[in-house]
């Protein structure tokens, strides 16, 4: 029974993700004054791209036809360990949060490899890029995870949404909405979104993310957009289950896994309208300009650490 | 299970003799090369092997004591093994058998203008030292051991004499290693005054007694002797130049195990010869980790030489290992032993994982020299292709050192992250602080690690060749590969099932501070403080496994089509795509010489050569952005300035004058005999 | 500014083709079924061979409010790499016609070629210039050729459209 449940969290993970991404786009499209793409317009991206063929450059090696799968596979992997509709998961204790953020590590990684391999200089500047930003995320993460698990008494995920479930009150303090704040920025930075790194850009000196995969096509292009929509999807659920777990299943019934379900749409649309926001209203950030903004979240991460201590 | 003694005391015998025959054997067979080699390489290996033996049999908790009274003054020499003993010496005979495979193969090159049978003699002598080292058990033996370990290594260290700047670094090597002898001499001599005797075993018991004065300056004095072996930041510059001018299977000895033997020195100290101390000795190796950590690493980002950024990779690990004492010292201070177990439990698992990939990665950059003939990162490139096994095996190390699952590194750093996240049940507001920023500085050290070794394995392997040495590779002998093969396997195996190795750890920690650490594991899961931390590296690797096999399989079934064409590298439709378009090693490090500007203070040149008949064509650029090493300008330098003038006005002490140095005996005596009285 | 957003509607025309434009669908270089896939989601790069950039101008246009080719599915892309369509604009001069045919060739097939404007129908106004090889087909095969100097926006949507079979 609780297998069945695991599946379907990777299931709506695995299935939802580019129905996120394309809420965001119809989002900032809308914002834009136009009608924009429809919705489940990345699904009908994949589709295509899986009957496309694929052209592959001389120069890369099996690193490049590997890197795809493994991109995939560890998305699958991170959504079977975080806690999408019930804290109930079987395969959970397969990691804590901290195995969560090294196995985004292991795709990036790759992925900055893959870069290098194709000998041209946008992969190589997009790898240098990526790998820089990831590196210089990694504090704040690490400090923010410090602070929450300070709280909660635990590192494992599923331990922490039931504690504050359990107990709301552990949530109202500042240092909770100052790791929230700290979190939400690196994940702005991790997915490569506005202002750390413009999604939909076509200029190849101001990508990072981009120029990573500008020689995937067909279905290893697919694999890795789609990965690319499974990490906005975790990182955005850990957001909102994490900081607000209001709604999360507790147990298994199946009234519970309908309201967490629902809870989950619902923050996730919050979340949707605000990162469209956002990306609306700033401009990209020059790129050494990054590592401030950086600094700036770990030092808020700091502060939510500091709450937590001095307020116990 | 008890391991007779007699039984322990014959592999010992075994180990020794087997290095002993390679020494000698190597010496006498200096005729052939190729004789003097396989004794030499062979004799280290079969010694390892039995050496491997016996630190297992140490670890199921064997016993053994050797006391030759006559032997060496002051308590003659004692040897005696225990768990922490055994621990080490298993670590260095998992890094000696594949390095003594290695050479076999690799010191092939040194054929006919070096003497292979001197390298086979110290080869099989700095193995014999170390193996000896953790063994001993008074003062001298220690530091007779010590010293052969440190001159066996420097004369490995200038083999390649003929290479411009070997003989610099030797030299460097020789006086740091010995400045940290001397402090090593000055510590142990006054532990035994202070507490009547020069063995260990005493000290565990005694040194508590001791008034609180002296046991801070021995333990700052041991902590700067043992730190400089290990490569501590700022007692690290002999490390990113004794490393790589070393043949490459005595770097990989060196950065893998003898450095760690730094590590056990500070074990020793601060958990079994001193006991609990006060807190700013946790602490003071806790900032020294975090240091450690961040600059070891940021300075082996900006490097192109291979194997001067593996040695600065060496002490950005080393800061991880101090991350984890300093904790567990710290722990141990607060009175919590279940954690100070965890913390120990984690900076010896590091120690061990360590030695087997910093081993693979030095042996790959060997490999790489031996096909390329060159270290230099902007020169190499498509290695992939043309040396595709030692490209998976160098792989797997930087994996490793990145602390990706599913291997070992990520095992070793997890529980490390554990055992600072559980720093909170300290109730002491700045050691909380210090502790925050400890993870903060592990955090950064780990994901710039990644930064790292994506360029590292990204330039040498990637891509096209840079230059045409690198083009004309091949692929290595197979006793190289095989050596490899050997450390990737363990790397897997320890990342994947971390009990193999955690159940011999946990006892050796328990024998150590008498208390179990606060961890539960077993075959497929480790759980760290209750249910505070899981962790379950089978079920990922598992995972891994079962999703990379179910994707192409489910993209089959859905009809996804399979055509391949293969093309150039997009380049915006430019006719000619050369290795001149790759990226970099320079390149790739910009982002963080820009970021981190203040502690690199690079300084930047840029030569550009016009074409003599006009401005507006450029012949050539040439680009240099050499980082400097702020601690030699800012503490060595200044030091030895001053050495240099204390001598030279100590010069005019010598006159050469027979009188005047008849006066000094004579004031000399006055002054010993006022002393005595 | 939010305030500017929240007052503003859509300003999105409907795509008509009851006024006239001058499109021809040339060659066919893809079966029906990946012409029905295209019509759901069509990545386009855009080749500038040799033009006077008027073309490229109302190429722009398409991705304002008011035209928003992303509402058929369709947007623009960084590399030939991720293009199913390529609309190449201008007479292809000579020094990018080596680039042009890298660029067909780095593309992934099924693939179609849009050509537009009057120059790269027939070079137009630069037709037996020194620098120039020829129009589009000599180089590519091209599927669709929007005429026009330059062609209006709703033209190319509907030229594009018309490559794929589909109406609006």
């Amino acid at each position: 029974m609780e297998i069945a449940i695991e599946f379907l969290q990777l299931a709506i993970v695995m299935f939802a993700s580019p129905l996120l991404v394309g809420l965001i786009r119809k989002a900032k499209a809308r914002l834009q004054a136009r009608r924009g793409a429809p919705v489940f317009q990345l699904y009908a991206d994949i589709r295509k791209l899986l009957s496309k063929e694929t052209v592959v450059s001389e120069n890369t090696s099996w690193l490049f036809r590997f890197t795809p799968y493994l991109l995939a596979t560890t998305m699958m992997l991170s959504a079977l360990i975080v806690p999408v509709l019930s804290t109930r998961t079987t395969l959970g204790f397969m990691g804590n949060i901290i195995a969560l953020i090294y196995l985004f590590l292991l795709g990036t990684f790759f992925l900055a490899l893959v870069g290098l391999d194709a000998g041209s200089a946008f992969g190589g500047m997009g790898a240098s890029r990526e790998v820089a930003i990831a590196a210089l995320a990694e504090p704040t993460v690490l400090i923010a995870i410090f602070g929450i698990a300070l709280r909660a008494g635990t590192t494992s995920l599923d331990g922490m949404i039931t504690r504050f479930a359990a107990e709301p009150l552990l949530m109202l303090n500042t240092g909770h909405l100052l790791a929230f704040f700290a979190f939400f920025i690196v994940a702005l930075a991790e997915n490569g979104r506005l202002p750390v790194d413009n999604p939909t850009t076509h200029l190849e000196l101001t990508m990072i993310h981009e120029a990573m995969i500008l020689e995937y096509s067909g279905r290893y292009l697919a694999l890795v957009e789609w990965a690319a929509g499974m990490k906005l999807f975790l990182f955005l659920t850990l957001l909102s289950n994490l900081f607000f777990p209001w709604g999360v299943a507790l147990d298994n019934t199946p009234v519970a896994l309908v309201i967490a379900l629902v809870a989950l749409a619902i923050k996730l649309v919050v979340f949707v309208g605000a990162i469209a926001l956002l990306e609306t209203s700033v401009a990209k950030l020059r790129l050494f300009r990054v590592p401030e903004l950086l600094a700036g979240s770990f030092t808020i991460a700091l502060l939510a650490v500091v709450t937590a201590f001095f307020l116990r | 299970m008890a391991v007779d003694s007699s039984f322990m005391s014959e592999l010992l015998v075994a180990t020794i003799v087997c290095l002993g025959a390679g020494a000698l054997g190597a010496l006498l067979t200096n005729r052939s090369a190729k004789a003097a080699r396989i004794v030499g390489c062979g004799g280290a290996l079969l010694g390892s092997i039995f050496a491997l033996g016996f630190g297992l049999a140490g670890l199921a908790g064997g016993s053994l004591r050797l006391y030759f009274p006559d032997l060496l003054p002051i308590g003659g020499a004692a040897l005696g093994i225990d768990r922490l003993s055994a621990f080490f010496v298993v670590m260095i005979a998992v890094a000696a058998i594949p390095a003594a495979l290695y050479g076999i193969g690799y010191t092939r090159a040194y054929e006919g203008n070096h003497s292979l049978g001197g390298m086979g003699f110290a080869f099989n002598t700095f193995i014999a030292a170390m193996i000896l080292v953790p063994l001993a058990q008074n003062v001298l033996t220690f530091l007779a051991l010590w010293e052969v370990m440190s001159l066996a290594s420097y004369f490995l260290v200038i083999t390649e004499h003929e290479r411009e700047g070997t003989l610099g670094a030797g030299w460097v090597y020789f006086v740091m290693t010995h400045a940290g002898f001397a402090a090593l001499l000055l510590g142990f001599l006054l532990l035994a005054q202070a507490t009547g005797t020069a063995f260990f075993s005493d000290w565990h018991v005694v040194a508590v007694g001791v008034d609180p004065r002296s046991r801070d300056l021995v333990f700052v004095l041991l902590a700067v002797g043992f730190g400089s072996k290990a490569g501590v930041i700022p007692l690290h510059v002999w490390l990113p130049r004794a490393h790589p001018a070393a043949p490459s299977h005595v770097s990989a000895l060196m950065s893998g195990v003898m450095i760690k033997l730094g590590v056990y020195g500070l074990v020793r100290v601060a958990f079994d010869w001193l006991g609990a101390g006060p807190i700013w000795w946790g602490g003071m190796i806790l900032v020294a980790g975090a240091i450690s950590g961040v600059l070891g690493v940021l300075y082996a980002l900006v490097d192109t030489d291979l194997k001067r950024l593996l040695a600065y990779s060496s002490v950005e690990n080393i800061g991880i290992i101090m991350l984890g004492l300093g904790a567990g010292m710290l722990f141990q201070n607060a009175q919590l032993p279940g954690f100070t177990g965890l913390a120990l439990v984690a900076a010896l698992y590091h120690t061990l994982n360590h030695a087997a990939f910093k081993s693979l990665l030095f042996m790959g950059a060997g490999a790489i020299l031996h096909a390329t003939h060159t270290r230099n990162m902007e020169n190499l490139g498509g290695l992939i292709k043309t040396m595709p096994q030692t490209a998976i095996l160098f792989l797997i190390g930087s994996l490793a050192i990145a602390a990706l699952p599913p291997f070992n590194g990520f095992i070793s750093e997890w529980l490390t992250f554990q055992s600072l996240l559980v720093s909170f049940h300290i109730a002491a507001h700045t050691i909380n602080l210090l502790f925050t920023l400890a993870i903060a500085a592990l955090a950064l050290t780990s994901g710039l690690a990644a930064a790292c070794f994506v360029r590292a394995f990204g330039i040498s392997f990637l891509a096209l060749p840079r230059s045409a040495a690198a083009g004309m590779a091949h692929e290595v002998e197979w006793t190289i590969r095989a050596a490899m093969a050997a450390l990737a396997l363990t790397c897997l195996a320890f990342g994947i099932a971390p009990s193999l190795i955690l159940a011999p750890l946990e006892t050796t920690v328990f024998d150590l501070i008498g208390t179990h650490a606060d961890m539960k594991f077993d075959l497929s899961a480790l759980a760290v403080n209750g249910d505070f931390g899981w962790l379950a590296p089978l079920w990922l690797a598992l995972g891994l496994i079962g999703c990379l096999a179910i994707i192409p399989l489910a993209l089959r079934l859905i009809g996804a089509t399979n055509r391949r064409r293969s093309h150039e590298s997009w380049g915006c439709g430019r006719a000619l795509q050369t290795a001149r378009f790759e990226y970099t090693a320079t390149a790739f490090a910009n982002p963080f010489k820009r970021v981190f500007a203040l502690l690199y203070r690079s300084v930047k040149e840029l030569d550009v050569e016009f074409h003599p008949e006009s401005r507006y064509f450029v012949r050539t650029i040439e680009y240099c952005n050499e980082g400097r090493l702020i601690f030699e300008d800012a503490l060595y330098r200044p030091l030895l300035r001053a050495i240099e003038s204390v001598a030279r006005q100590a010069r005019t002490l010598q006159s050469g004058n027979v009188h005047s140095y008849l006066v000094y005996i004579l004031i000399a005596l006055v002054a010993l005999l006022l002393l005595t009285v | 500014m939010l305030h500017d957003i929240l007052k503003t509607p859509i300003v999105t025309e409907s795509l008509k083709s009851d006024q006239p434009t001058a499109i021809e669908t040339l060659a066919q270089q893809i079966d029906s079924r990946a012409r029905q896939r295209f019509g759901r989601s069509l990545q386009i790069r855009q080749v500038d061979a040799g033009s006077c950039n008027g073309c490229e101008l109302e190429i722009g246009a398409l991705n304002n409010p008011y035209y928003d080719i992303e509402r058929f599915g369709m947007h623009f892309v960084a590399s030939p790499r991720h293009a199913d369509c390529l609309l190449v604009t201008g007479p292809v001069t000579r020094n990018m016609a080596d680039p042009l045919k890298r660029t067909y060739e780095a593309t992934p097939g099924p693939k179609i070629v849009v050509a537009i404007g009057d120059c790269a129908y027939d070079c137009g106004v630069f037709a037996h210039g020194y620098g120039v090889v020829g129009p589009v087909s000599a180089i590519l095969p091209v599927d669709a050729v929007v005429h026009g100097c330059p062609p209006e926006p709703r033209a190319i949507l509907l030229g594009i459209l018309a490559a794929l079979d589909k109406t609006p």
